[in-house]
């Protein structure tokens, strides 16, 4: 995989460390990639902004923050409203799309949403919206295989939660698939992302 | 001697660099901790009273860090290999502790994860600006050993170095860290235990009637008894003899500082660990160390794109500074370039052992972030000219 950065961002207690923590263990330890994982420090653990940086790439990762990031997986408004700026052109958002209303973005960003959070209470638990999230990153962008993501989330979980994280993961998975991949998403623009969204 | 097998944690995982420092404190049979919590050190002790259930030990939250830095000691001389975590404030409050385990030849290991200062500073960000402390912090004339990790790997690797170094010298080793290193999470390889060799506790093997606490036999470094073995000994901050007695004289002052010093002057280049690329025709060396040595890689490299003759020089042993080294590439390389997150601390060193034969440009940063590989790559460019 090139290197590619990613941020990952929402609101303390969605499990957004966690989701980029489980993409950076799959590419480094369930593949042969390295991952570079920092985190903003701060008073954020419940309801406040949060966010992850994650560098995936097929050598040692040298600068170890962000510089124009590749993609975001925003999960909440502040974080789309405060990161999506960053991105670089062309870039893939990803977001939450029950949480996130998308409202401007650079040109020629790719968007992809997903109700993260209702596919996670229709599997029972609302707390593994970050799984599903994680498993429709896989689908969407193809960059971590999804054998180590789910090896990934197995390993990250609380134990005796693995079969609910799985089905999570693979429900964001499937989701990602079916209503993405099979369009072809890189002809995916903002235009039509917002066109799909918000009808 | 290999590792315990029991504080071992044999594997590939993704961890920070605080909680691989952790496995490596575990790993080298540390198994006694005390500490005063403090961003962004926290996470280092708080995995270790998590793990030791399982592989026994003991973890105290003491009151302060004047505290935490002297439990340690009691530790070691009660038969436990003891570290204590920090940072930049909890630092100063153990300088007066750490001139007491220089003086007492107790064995133990700091971890300090550097943070912006003076005072409370930037606490949750990055900086390297306690590096002239770690080398001259605590009152007298002493030599210290420090070691300064640039990745979560190296965060295993050299606290296990810095424990083994600390026994074998009979000092106090410093790891310098930094709160972008403690706080990154990356790829960590864990070898099996009996890949992993550690240095044991130096103990008397004479029976206590021709014990002599201080007496040494031949390297500078005396052996050690603990309590309860059965010997009567006594320890002390003050100038002693090599009974462990106050001894208020010149003369004596003279003998104990000497080899104080001397045990580590000595192995000095024996324990400069670094790591060196294209020393041999540069025209301008990169004295790097840290997590700005990962950052100075990517100026280097785009230096070179540029045809420059760029060597460089890491640091992973800080102190003892690796004197004789700079000084003979002093006599051969244009310049050195010195980023640091400090406003320019080490760069002295540099200057210092250059001795004028080479220009030293340092590339200071206040700390709260690490540099722009672009402004360490316009003081290369500068230093090439």
């Amino acid at each position: 995989m090139p290197v590619t950065e990613l941020r990952v961002a929402g609101f303390g207690g969605q499990g957004v460390i966690l989701a980029a923590m489980i993409i950076g263990k799959a590419a480094s330890i369930f593949q042969n990639g390295y991952a570079t994982l920092t985190q903003s420090f701060g008073p954020e653990a419940r309801g406040s902004a949060c966010s992850a940086q994650l560098i995936l790439s097929d050598s040692p990762v040298l600068y170890p923050y962000l510089t124009k990031p590749d993609m975001l997986i925003a999960m909440s408004q502040d974080a789309y409203a405060r990161f999506a700026p960053d991105l670089k052109p062309n870039g893939i958002l990803l977001i939450e799309k029950d949480l996130v209303h998308v409202t401007s973005a650079p040109a020629g960003m790719r968007m992809f949403g997903i109700p993260a959070t209702r596919l996670a209470e229709e599997i029972g638990r609302r707390l593994v919206l970050n799984i599903v999230m994680v498993g429709f990153f896989g689908a969407v962008t193809g960059l971590v295989e999804p054998d180590a993501l789910r090896k990934a989330v197995a390993d990250s979980v609380p134990p005796g939660t693995e079969a609910l994280n799985l089905r999570a993961f693979d429900r964001g998975y499937e989701y990602g698939l079916s209503k993405h991949h099979a369009s072809g998403h890189d002809e995916w623009t903002i235009e039509k992302g917002l066109e799909a969204l918000h009808g | 001697m290999t590792a315990d097998p029991k504080g071992v944690l044999t594997g590939a995982h993704f961890l920070d660099g605080d909680q691989a420092c952790t496995e490596g404190c575990l790993a080298a049979g540390a198994r006694f901790a005390a500490g005063y919590p403090i961003t962004p050190s926290t996470e280092i002790v708080e995995r270790f009273a998590q793990r030791i259930p399982t592989v026994g030990g003991v973890f105290v939250q003491m009151e302060d860090e004047l505290a935490a830095s002297i439990a340690i000691q009691g530790a070691v001389w009660g038969g436990a290999k003891a570290f204590t975590v920090t940072s930049g404030p909890g630092f100063s409050l153990m300088m007066e502790h750490l001139g007491y385990a220089v003086m007492t030849e107790t064995p133990c290991v700091l971890v300090n994860v550097q943070r912006g200062g003076p005072s409370t500073g930037l606490p949750t960000l990055p900086a390297q600006s306690d590096m002239m402390q770690a080398r001259w912090g605590s009152h007298g004339d002493y030599e210290i050993i420090a070691l300064s990790p640039s990745s979560p790997q190296e965060c295993f690797d050299l606290t296990i170095q810095a424990f083994n170094l600390s026994e074998e010298f009979r000092v106090p080793v410093l790891l310098m860290m930094d709160e972008c290193v403690g706080h990154m999470t990356e790829k960590v390889v864990i070898p099996e235990a009996e890949g992993i060799e550690i240095r044991p506790r130096r103990l008397t093997t004479l029976p206590p009637d021709q014990f002599t606490l201080y007496a040494t036999n031949g390297d500078m470094v005396p052996d050690m008894v603990h309590a309860g073995m059965g010997y009567r000994f006594h320890v002390t901050g003050l100038t002693h003899d090599d009974r462990g007695y106050p001894a208020m004289t010149a003369q004596a002052q003279d003998k104990l500082i000497r080899r104080l010093k001397g045990k580590i002057s000595t192995a000095a280049e024996r324990i400069a660990f670094r790591d060196e690329e294209a020393l041999d025709d540069a025209e301008v060396v990169v004295v790097s160390y840290g997590i700005t040595a990962r950052v100075a890689q990517r100026a280097i490299e785009d230096a070179r794109r540029k045809g420059l003759k760029v060597g460089k020089l890491r640091l992973i042993t800080v102190w003892p500074f690796p004197e004789r080294q700079v000084r003979e590439l002093a006599g051969r390389v244009k310049a050195f370039v010195v980023p640091e997150l400090n406003m320019g601390q080490m760069a002295l060193e540099v200057e210092r052992a250059a001795g004028g034969r080479a220009r030293t440009i340092p590339v200071p940063h206040a700390g709260g972030t690490v540099h722009q590989p672009a402004d360490i790559l316009r003081a290369i460019e500068e230093a090439a000219k």
